[in-house]
């Protein structure tokens, strides 16, 4: 029992104890409970820091490499894109040269060539110097030649004066008024009327009445009439001096015609000749030339020649057999006919305008 | 009945055509004949007694008997409808109702020259006034008979059959086509180099009017190969083959620049120069206007009448001719030749025809087309001259519509060249540009503010007007520094 009073007396004690002695421990517990949470947790921090410090390095580590593989990337591209822009640079420069030299070509020798231009100038004034130098000359030939004619008129009409004057001519006995004996040489008319003919009064011409019936129109027209004469005007021949006769009557019977007697007319064997000609004419008017033979054997041992017109090798001639208008549609090659309307063809709307302008001035 | 004269005709026409009149019907052909002449040499002396030859009936009678009648009759008639035809269009036309044309084309037919002479001359006047006189004359059937006329030998048939051809194609393209289609243009080329005169003068002029029409006409004419036998004629002592063959060569050039190259490349030109350098007056006309066709068509054509010494020629007719229509052709012929490149305009300029034009363009006494004309040479010259020594004279005399384009000219020029400034300012050209006076904001403003730009300040201060005054003014307000 004392115990258990010991106990009972105890028993706050023990149980204040017990709570003490637990909250003591409790609160030990606890401060130890923490400190141990707390290493823990800086413990667990450390080494979470460690993981994030790793873990950052690896990242650094990617990302680095992932940036230098995009820089290197747009670097290509970069050096890719320069180097084109350098090389079309350089075919556009090549390109104005070649453009260059050709339009200067081109200009100088389609549109426009400077030298051709010169040239056909110079050209045309060597022409103009050449027409002038012909024009010229064709009005001082014109001037000539008029001046020749009128020298030519001036002089047949001195001598026709000459030839009216004839009678003022000097004779031996009674010198002409141009022939006065104190002039020292004759004047100049003097021999022009020694020189000319005297004038004879022209014989009355008969005129020929000239029918202007319709029958002889042809006849009238001026262009193509000539001078309907039989005997032509005479050769003015001076007459050969001689005991000669007339040259007509000579020519008259140099080119008599023959006159046969009637003896000669025909010739001897007329009559043998006369036969032959009718035998000649009824030989013409005969199909066959072999009259009736006397007996039916008579030519039969004659081989027979077949005509020309159907001995070929190439079949007969069409000759007879067939006519112009007769078709063969067995030997027709194709079923179509010719075209008899073929489609127009313009030959000349291109006329002109196919010539290229090449080197023209225009 | 022979003696019959025109001037003994007093006034009773009236009554002298009905005296004569029944003597048409005479028996003896011999008083017809002198009748019809009579007739017709009243008629041809008088308008008003052709109206009265119409009045009285007499034409019908005379064209019935025309069919019948030996060839003095018909000759004697002819020249009654041709002396009553050539008139006015009026009686031609009365002449053509009463149903002459068929008879005078069948008298063309007639075998003795002298009735086919008669009757194309008939016809010749009767279709010289209008086209439908031609056209009536064509539907009649005359233009083939004339082509054959033109193939006679006599000289005079051929002289009349030529005017007449000429006078039907004037009109018209289509009338000048159908001479062409019945092959006048052979014959009539083939007869260019005969020796009489008159008969050239009729043939060139058919064949300037047939080609005046169209390109293709003077293009067939051109085939003929008239070339260069043509500029033979232009050489030929009478005046009037050479006014005719300048015609026909210029209404040839004037179509298309391929003719008027053809006609250079030929010497045509030169030939043309020359001959308008021989004649005198109206003559020269149609060849100076030939070289202002020439020269319109293309710079390089201008550039051929300039190297053939066009240009002197030109300035030579443009002082020395009386008439002002002369001095127009003229003055247009020089502008053509010029306003291409500054190549023309220099070598233009170069003659001095530039203070010619402007005297003309300036003087009161011209008449309105030779001013309009001359004015628009000078513009287009100016336009393009960039020879300095010839615009300095502008300067100083020009109205102010052709200053503006010489102070232009001169703005465009003075800023590439140092020695044309040099000259431009001991010139005194800089001190005149400084005098005119031009409204700010204007063109001829812009212009002298680019030639001053061209000049240093102190330079263009010192020609400025007023300068000496300025200077006096400063000397007046100057302080002296005394000591």
């Amino acid at each position: 029992m004392a115990t258990l009073a010991r106990l009972q007396a105890r028993s706050s004690f023990v149980g204040k104890q017990y709570y003490y002695r637990n909250s003591v421990v409790d609160q030990f517990r606890k401060k130890e409970n923490d400190a141990a949470v707390k290493i823990q947790s800086w413990f667990r921090g450390c080494r979470v820091r460690a993981y994030i410090r790793y873990l950052h390095r690896i990242t650094t580590i990617i990302q680095k490499w992932w940036r230098s593989y995009l820089g290197k990337k747009e670097f290509r591209h970069v050096v890719q894109v320069a180097h084109y822009t350098m090389k079309m640079n350089l075919y556009n420069e090549m390109a104005v040269k070649i453009q260059r030299r050709w339009r200067g070509y081109k200009i100088r020798k389609y549109c426009f060539n400077y030298y051709y231009l010169k040239e056909y100038l110079r050209a045309i004034s060597e022409t103009n110097d050449a027409i002038r130098e012909a024009l010229e000359e064709f009005a001082e030939m014109k001037e000539r030649e008029e001046k020749k004619a009128n020298l030519e008129k001036e002089e047949k009409q001195r001598d026709y004066q000459a030839r009216k004057m004839h009678y003022l001519l000097s004779t031996k006995q009674i010198p002409g008024i141009y022939n006065s004996p104190f002039r020292q040489a004759p004047d100049p008319w003097e021999l022009r009327l020694q020189k000319a003919k005297p004038l004879i009064h022209p014989r009355p011409k008969v005129r020929q009445e000239c029918s202007t019936s319709l029958s002889d129109w042809l006849a009238c027209t001026s262009a193509r009439s000539f001078p309907r004469s039989d005997i032509l005007p005479p050769i003015n021949k001076k007459k050969c001096q001689g005991p000669f006769r007339d040259f007509n009557e000579v020519l008259e019977q140099r080119y008599k015609p023959l006159e046969p007697t009637l003896r000669v007319a025909e010739p001897i064997n007329q009559l043998k000749l006369a036969r032959e000609e009718l035998k000649r004419e009824e030989c013409a008017q005969n199909v066959n030339d072999k009259m009736f033979f006397p007996f039916s054997s008579y030519h039969k041992k004659e081989k027979y020649t077949p005509s020309i017109h159907s001995s070929s090798k190439y079949g007969s001639d069409s000759y007879g057999e067939k006519q112009f208008r007769s078709e063969n549609p067995k030997k027709w090659i194709c079923d179509k006919d010719f075209q008899t309307v073929l489609p127009s063809f313009d030959l000349f709307s291109k006329y002109g305008k196919l010539y290229s302008r090449a080197g023209q001035i225009v | 009945m022979h003696a019959l004269t025109v001037d003994w005709i007093p006034n009773g026409q009236i009554g002298v055509m009905s005296l004569l009149r029944p003597l048409l019907l005479d028996v003896v052909p011999t008083i017809q004949q002198t009748a019809a002449l009579a007739l017709g040499r009243l008629a041809n002396y008088n308008d008003d007694l052709a109206e009265a030859v119409v009045k009285g009936d007499i034409l019908p009678q005379l064209v019935y008997s025309l069919a019948e009648q030996n060839r003095f009759y018909k000759k004697a008639a002819a020249f009654v409808l041709r002396a009553v035809g050539k008139h006015s269009p009026q009686l031609a036309q009365a002449i053509v109702d009463c149903g002459a044309l068929d008879t005078l084309v069948i008298c063309l037919e007639d075998f003795d020259p002298g009735v086919k002479e008669a009757a194309a001359w008939a016809l010749g006047y009767i279709a010289r006034h209008n086209a439908e006189l031609s056209q009536a004359v064509v539907d009649a059937g005359a233009v083939p008979l004339l082509v054959l006329c033109i193939q006679e030998p006599e000289i005079a048939l051929k002289r009349i059959a030529a005017s007449t051809l000429s006078d039907i194609s004037k009109h018209s393209p289509e009338l000048a086509q159908t001479v062409v289609d019945a092959g006048a243009i052979a014959h009539l080329a083939q007869m260019i180099l005969s020796p009489d005169a008159k008969l050239k003068r009729q043939i060139l002029s058919a064949l300037s009017q047939i080609a005046k029409h169209s390109v293709d006409l003077a293009e067939m004419v051109v085939e003929a190969e008239i070339f260069p036998v043509v500029l033979t004629c232009l050489k030929d002592k009478d005046d009037y083959v050479k006014k005719n063959a300048s015609t026909l060569i210029r209404e040839i050039a004037k179509h298309t620049p391929e003719l008027a190259q053809l006609i250079v490349n030929a010497g045509g030109v030169a030939a043309v120069i020359d001959c308008v350098g021989s004649c005198r007056g109206n003559i020269r006309l149609p060849g100076i206007m030939m070289l202002g066709y020439v020269a319109a068509h293309s710079e390089n054509l201008a550039m051929a009448v300039i190297i053939s010494k066009g240009v002197p020629q030109l300035s030579i007719c443009l002082s020395e001719e009386p008439e002002d229509h002369i001095k127009a052709a003229a003055a247009w012929a020089l502008g053509q030749i010029g306003r291409h490149t500054p190549e023309h305009a220099r070598a233009v300029a170069v003659t001095n025809t530039l203070p010619v034009l402007l005297s003309l363009y300036m003087s009161p006494e011209s008449s309105e087309d030779l001013q309009v004309k001359s004015k628009k040479a000078i513009k287009s010259i100016l336009q393009k001259c960039t020879y300095l020594p010839a615009l300095e004279p502008f300067l100083y005399d020009a109205p102010p519509n052709i200053l503006k384009h010489v102070v232009g000219q001169f703005s465009k020029v003075l800023p590439h060249d140092s020695k044309a400034r040099r000259l431009f300012v001991t010139s005194g050209g800089l001190k005149k540009v400084q005098e005119i006076k031009a409204e700010p904001g204007s063109l001829l403003q812009e212009y002298i503010n680019s030639i001053n730009n061209c000049y240093p300040e102190e330079i263009v201060r010192y020609y400025s007007p007023g300068y000496s005054d300025t200077l006096l003014q400063r000397v007046d307000s100057y302080q002296p520094i005394i000591n």
